[in-house]
């Protein structure tokens, strides 16, 4: 491999480029150089061995999916907002039990999972493998079991652990 | 700001029903923020703002800027990528806080025995009436 991190470098070398808004030659020169130092640099934070990303192609027919799940998810959080009463609101904790154990994914699947409005994580609970998750509005558990299980977590188990 | 009036007219469309919707997300979040009884809820308002709220606005700014100045501006996107990996990892480091603080305490340890937290009925994270 010629470069120790060809997808930290990449995404380095785009955000120098879009953050410097050229395409000047001195400008894609001096972002690769970043590109290659500060991986390098800062190696040693890296608290585990890099992620390997099997299936490209997947991970980002599953943004477009989250994408997706996330302006839903948005109007329908505005909509309960606005025209629901407080004490109609259902929120409440519930359990995931999970099947992935990559902590790459699972970092993914947290920040998805978060970034959908109406759901926070709240942790990995200890000792078991099973997600503690708070819904805005909670109707049907299983559903969202169900949707967390077959929309994000199996696209992750195939991303990172296939 | 120069370049409105020589904005064209199908992107001043755009921009204006992307400005529109943002600013009215932004609108509902804060309401939901204020309105909602208890944090748990509340923590769920700020989402729609910095998802949808943040990105029509920002979307309406890179179609603004590239049709005012006839060349593409999308370094909001970088914006965007950094609200999309600071937000949910501080909203899940508030709510663990949350949690741990108020359910964990209140029972004297949690042991982890396989109980999916209760709703907190404490009185002062509840109005009785409005």
């Amino acid at each position: 491999m010629l470069l120790p991190f060809p997808y930290l470098s990449t995404a380095l070398l785009l955000c120098w480029l879009l953050l410097n808004q050229s395409l000047e030659p001195a400008q894609i020169l001096l972002g690769m150089l970043l590109a290659v130092a500060i991986p390098l640099l800062t190696r040693s934070l890296l608290p585990l061995p890099r992620a390997r990303v099997r299936r490209p192609w997947l991970l980002l027919r599953l943004l477009a999916v989250s994408m997706v799940e996330i302006v839903r998810s948005c109007l329908s959080v505005s909509r309960i907002i606005l025209f629901r009463r407080s004490r109609g609101i259902h929120s409440q904790f519930i359990r995931v039990p999970l099947d992935l154990r990559d902590p790459y994914g699972l970092a993914l699947l947290s920040c998805l999972i978060n970034c959908t409005p109406g759901t926070v994580w709240v942790e990995i609970l200890p000792g078991t493998h099973d997600l503690a998750l708070h819904i805005f509005d909670l109707q049907d558990e299983q559903w969202w079991i169900d949707t967390i299980k077959s929309q994000y977590e199996r696209p992750l188990i195939e991303i990172f652990e296939g | 700001m120069n370049g409105l009036e020589t904005l064209p007219a199908w992107a001043a469309v755009i921009v204006i029903c992307l400005l529109v919707l943002g600013g009215a997300i932004v609108l509902i979040g804060a309401l939901g923020l204020m309105r909602l009884p208890t944090f748990y809820q509340r923590i769920h308002g700020p989402a729609i703002t910095v998802t949808l709220g943040a990105g029509a606005i920002l979307i309406a700014s890179m179609v603004y800027f590239t049709a005012a100045q006839s060349r593409l501006v999308v370094h909001e996107l970088l914006i965007t990528l950094f609200i999309m990996m600071t937000a949910p990892v501080v909203s899940m480091l508030i709510m663990r806080v949350a949690v741990y603080r108020d359910l964990r305490g209140r029972k004297g340890g949690f042991a982890g025995e396989g109980d999916v937290y209760r709703q907190p009925t404490t009185a002062q994270d509840r109005p009785d009436t409005k």
